[in-house]
């Protein structure tokens, strides 16, 4: 099944945001319309929105690459994105990545066994005042956690665990 | 004196179109609307000395005059993309007050004759948007979006459009190019957006804080707003105040404050009771100013910072004490543009791909003196030949650190040789 097909009431919400001539602008919100349906942007995915929008599926490929926010794999079921930026490391965000690498047993880039968290260093979330601090991004939503410890994270994560429990 | 942009600090639910209308909200939009001609718009913004919020400091009424007449339709971009290092405060109005800064996009809109607006958000401020497109539908509700508004002619549709993690899509032209649905690298300019800009069409780009205080000087007179701040620098800023500060956080303060002030009266002074080092006064695009009581003391508004070899850019403190060494903090700004660097441009690819290289180095064992020599001159090449700001401002960091704080570039080339 398409995009257009799952979701008719979605795209075209979408497409109604922009001028008619200029179709391509809804590539973006596509994208991640996608992402929400299956979790990351697959082949598939990208070659329907590219038709949609009369686009090739090099140029899709490449908005893929270009934006962080974008994935096209299957990683943990949540990215916890650590800021390790500046302001944050002046704040202790290099320590908290640090201890929170120790406890999970994975270094930055990897997933946790159960497939629960992939933990991410990035760049500047615009919270520079509440360090520690990270965003939590599923395929549906980006979640803010600030003014974070260790050991709240850790807590953080057995609520996941247990609410994964529950919907499996 | 209460908040002008942050008036949800002493508004509670100011966030409600109500609880806004009672405040006065959208009477500057009706007067804008039923009263004066759109060239009247600018005029007041003109004359109040209101300046680009965003870094540039460019003057607001000025670029909406450069908006080309023979060209239509026009339309309006509000950049909330708010991804400099050091700034947070776009995100805390957009929370609080967002009627106000909604009421600015609409008298944007009118003052250069467009009818479509679009909001560009960073992606990570998705619930920022849902709830901007909920506040959106209660405008047009109420009359304040759509056609034909109150009983005049004029129409105004606005849209959010969110971006998903580029820090360059906050260059205004990269911006434009992202809500075309491409990739997010900046256009040679000119042509500037107010000739050319989205779907090639007259644009007018502007940040979220100044496009905040628009309502206030078209309510309350370009008069009125000059009487805050400096001359150079009228009206009130938001600063993010952010590293080792006891209070870190947004203050609204009039241009003309002092360091002194923001850091010590307002941020509680220095975690440990240390010693401001360095600050830098523009987030990671900063150069690094060497603290001392003179700069303590100095004004916050343009022309003074610039006097002590900076700039204010964004006004995004990011305070330095003196348990910190420079070459560690040239190395997060380094790794920072490293990896935001969109590729189109030759000497910001590569040389912030060499710069991180050399810091890298630098700050393993090993390392050898020229290696810091060799660092600075990579920066200083790239000076000047990059095709937008954010080259340009990978290099301020690192030159400034080099050269306003040598020993701590010496003691780590020396100890690890």
């Amino acid at each position: 099944m398409t995009l257009a097909q799952k979701y008719p009431a979605e795209v075209k919400q979408i497409l109604a945001k922009y001028p008619p001539e200029h179709r391509r602008s809804a590539v973006m919100p596509l994208l991640y319309l996608a992402q929400r349906n299956q979790g990351f942007i697959t082949k598939e995915a990208m070659q329907d929105i590219a038709q949609l929008l009369d686009m090739s599926l090099t140029d899709i490929g490449s908005l893929v690459g270009f934006y962080t926010l974008f994935h096209d794999k299957q990683e943990g079921k949540y990215r916890m994105q650590v800021c390790t930026d500046l302001p944050c490391a002046l704040r202790g965000a290099d320590q908290f990545m640090e201890e929170l690498c120790t406890n999970l047993g994975i270094k930055v880039g990897e997933t946790t066994a159960d497939g629960l968290i992939t933990l991410e260093a990035v760049t500047c979330l615009a919270a520079c005042d509440k360090a520690p601090m990270f965003q939590l991004q599923s395929p549906d939503s980006i979640e803010y956690h600030e003014d974070m410890t260790v050991d709240r994270t850790l807590e953080l994560i057995q609520i996941l665990k247990r609410a994964g429990r529950e919907v499996a | 004196m209460p908040h002008l942009l942050l008036r949800h600090r002493e508004i509670p639910g100011i966030d409600r179109l109500e609880v806004y209308r009672e405040h006065g909200g959208f009477e500057a939009f009706e007067k804008a609307l039923t009263t004066m001609k759109p060239g009247e718009v600018t005029e007041i913004v003109k004359n109040s000395g209101l300046r680009g919020r965003g870094g540039a400091g460019f003057p607001t009424g000025m670029k909406w005059s450069f908006i080309d007449q023979k060209i239509w339709p026009h339309y309006v971009v509000a950049n909330a993309d708010e991804s400099e290092p050091g700034t947070f405060k776009d995100r805390e109005i957009m929370e609080g007050n967002p009627f106000q800064f909604l009421e600015g996009v609409a008298l944007a809109a009118y003052a250069v004759g467009a009818e479509a607006a679009y909001i560009y958000l960073r992606g990570e401020f998705w619930s920022i948007a849902s709830s901007l497109d909920q506040r959106i539908a209660e405008m047009r509700q109420a009359g304040y979006l759509g056609s034909d508004l109150l009983g005049t002619p004029y129409g105004l549709h606005v849209y959010t459009h969110l971006g998903a993690g580029a820090y360059i899509c906050g260059e205004e032209t990269a911006m434009l190019e992202s809500i075309e649905g491409k990739r997010g690298q900046p256009r040679i300019r000119p042509p500037f957006p107010a000739v050319h800009g989205l779907y090639g069409k007259p644009t007018v780009v502007n940040n979220v804080e100044t496009l905040t205080n628009v309502p206030l000087i078209v309510a309350n007179g370009a008069d009125w707003y000059k009487t805050l701040g400096t001359p150079d620098s009228a009206g009130v800023k938001v600063f993010s105040l952010s590293g080792r500060v006891r209070k870190p956080g947004n203050y609204e303060l009039p241009f003309g404050s002092t360091f002194r002030e923001l850091i010590y009266e307002h941020g509680g002074g220095v975690q440990d009771s240390r010693r401001v080092r360095a600050i830098m006064p523009a987030g990671a695009s900063s150069s690094m100013i060497l603290a001392d009581d003179k700069v303590l003391d100095t004004p916050m508004d343009y022309a003074s910072v610039r006097t002590l070899g900076a700039d204010l850019g964004s006004a995004s403190l990011i305070i330095i004490d003196d348990t910190v060494s420079l070459d560690w903090v040239i190395q997060k700004t380094i790794h920072f543009f490293t990896h935001e660097s969109c590729g189109k441009c030759t000497p910001c690819r590569e040389g912030t791909y060499w710069m991180k290289h050399l810091i890298d180095r630098i700050r393993a064992t090993g390392a050898q003196n020229e290696d810091v020599e060799l660092l600075l001159n990579v920066a200083k090449q790239m000076q000047n030949k990059c095709l937008c700001p954010l080259g340009e401002f990978s290099t301020m960091a690192v030159v400034t650190g080099i050269e306003r704080f040598p020993q701590d570039f010496k003691r780590v080339a020396g100890a690890a040789a």
